[in-house]
């Protein structure tokens, strides 16, 4: 579904990505994983045509989507983005803000998404956005990423400020859009969410993939149980397992 | 676009700031009309208001609109909508409502109290002079804005950019004549003043009050120099100084890395 390889990028003399080569299945919960520093933003960020990369290629679906022979910003119909900050005009309703997306994608006015209903959303949507608590912000966020049934849904700490409840919602309805064969992208500190949601893990270090492969594999040949033991054991720098091809 | 546009219009509309802006322009034309003396020191005082306060808050709204609005830029980003598109949006979003609240601000007095005799054309040229005032500074903040991630720095050159082109820069004209005084300088002067937009809109109104009061040195220059189509050439100028610092800003934002 999403095929990276060859991504390069520095800002300035920093060099961030080194060379990322990665592959996303279709209709597989991916989860970018790796230390502070280690180029996770700016890999989505590049994905999401934020930041253009210096050197190597994105295709979504086959189509270039970054890099040479790159199509313009049409495929972004397809993609959701949930960012990890909720911020949105302060002076428009949540409502309104649903009706602005819903323009600039030209999508047809269909009725509310299911999840508007299950994060009990609807009493605040006509409040402006400036006056809502962070969590319902949140909660907004999360119908925006989701409100288009996007092929790729990408989710940065898509669970941070949402309360129990509305994170164990929110990762229900992930599943059952991965089900429904959307290809999922998720960043998150939160290493049991990961071993909830994830198929995959691509762990990044350095701004190179050092592991890329399924969560069972990872615990197999790291000899651990928890997903946290063993991305800790990446992270001290023990040999990479050999699943990269895996992916 | 358009539709992205009205978006932003409406967002900008309902902030506070925004109101006290406009209540700010009225209430002093308001006192300028009641105790500002004759006609035209009422339009010579507001236009001299206009240009410190103008640039200065077009400069301090724009810088802080664009840092505000970076996270959710950023989701717009990932729609599939064009970066020119975006901008375009962000920048009529705010500079299109900001120069409405002056116009609205500074023209409802007269309106209310009656436009002086003689002068209706004088206010329609000092309240487009301020419009278009707006739409440069708020150019050049979003320039600055896109230049410079660090949100402190940001502010602090767009402040620097007042003080220097609102404040100082006819101070730096004046020590300058005070030292070459005895060489030819109209032209050095007048390429002075076509790099400032506050001084390009000093001239317009300057030539509408027949330069009888000065509002600054080189503007009396300038009037000298153009005579009877100098306010047209004055307002040309003022529009290019709207459209370059635009595209300048439009490119930035096409290229930045968010």
């Amino acid at each position: 579904m999403l095929e990276i390889s060859g991504l390069t990028k520095s800002f300035g003399r920093l060099p961030v990505l080194r060379g990322v080569d990665l592959t996303v299945g279709r209709g597989r919960v991916t989860a970018v994983l790796g230390p502070n520093g280690a180029g996770k933003s700016t890999l989505i960020k590049a994905v999401l045509g934020l930041t253009r990369p210096d050197a190597g290629t994105i295709r979504l679906g086959g189509v270039p989507i970054a890099g040479p022979g790159a199509a313009g910003h049409a495929h972004r119909a397809r993609i959701g983005y949930m960012p990890q900050l909720a911020a949105f005009p302060a002076h428009l309703t949540g409502a309104e803000l649903i009706a602005m997306l819903r323009d600039l994608r030209g999508a047809p006015a269909a009725g509310d998404d299911p999840l508007v209903e299950a994060l009990a959303l609807a009493p605040h949507l006509g409040k402006p956005l400036g006056t809502l608590s962070g969590g319902t912000r949140q909660k907004v966020n999360a119908v925006l990423a989701l409100l288009f049934r996007p092929d790729l849904l990408i989710l940065d700490e898509p669970t941070a400020g949402l309360d129990p409840v509305s994170s164990g919602v929110l990762k229900d309805r992930v599943l059952a859009e991965r089900a429904a064969g959307c290809t999922v992208v998720v960043t998150s500190h939160v290493l049991s969410e990961v071993e909830e949601l994830a198929d995959d893990v691509a762990f990044l270090v350095d701004g190179r993939v050092r592991y890329a492969g399924p969560v069972e594999a990872l615990l197999r040949e790291t000899r651990q149980t928890r997903l946290e033991r063993a991305v800790a054991q990446l992270m001290r720098g023990a040999p990479a397992p050999a699943a990269e091809a895996a992916a | 676009m358009t539709r992205l546009l009205g978006y932003q219009v409406r967002n900008v509309l309902r902030s506070r700031w925004l109101a006290a802006y406009a209540l700010f322009f009225l209430l002093v034309t308001d006192a300028l009309l009641r105790f500002g003396g004759d006609d035209g020191k009422v339009l010579l005082g507001l236009g001299n208001v206009t240009l410190l306060v103008v640039p200065l808050v077009g400069l301090v709204f724009g810088t802080t609109a664009l840092y505000e609005a970076r996270p959710f830029t950023e989701l717009l980003l990932a729609q599939p909508v064009g970066r020119g598109q975006l901008f375009a949006a962000l920048y009529g979003g705010l500079a299109l409502p900001t120069a409405a609240a002056y116009v609205l601000g500074a023209g409802l007095p007269f309106a209310l109290h009656g436009v002086p005799s003689g002068h209706g054309a004088s206010l329609l040229v000092l309240l487009g002079a301020g419009a278009l005032l707006t739409g440069v500074f708020v150019a050049l903040a979003f320039l600055v804005a896109l230049r410079t991630d660090d949100r402190a720095r940001g502010l602090g050159a767009a402040v620097g950019l007042w003080l220097a082109l609102a404040l100082l820069y006819d101070g730096g004209v004046l020590l300058l004549l005070a030292v070459f005084g005895d060489h030819a300088l109209e032209r050095p002067l007048l390429a002075a003043m076509l790099a400032n937009p506050v001084d390009l809109a000093r001239v317009l109104l300057l030539l509408r009050f027949d330069g009888a009061a000065l509002l600054g040195y080189t503007g009396a220059v300038f009037a000298r120099f153009f005579g009877g189509p100098g306010a047209l050439v004055a307002a040309a100028l003022l529009l290019a100084w709207v459209a370059v610092p635009a595209a300048f800003g439009a490119r930035a934002f096409r290229r930045k890395d968010f």
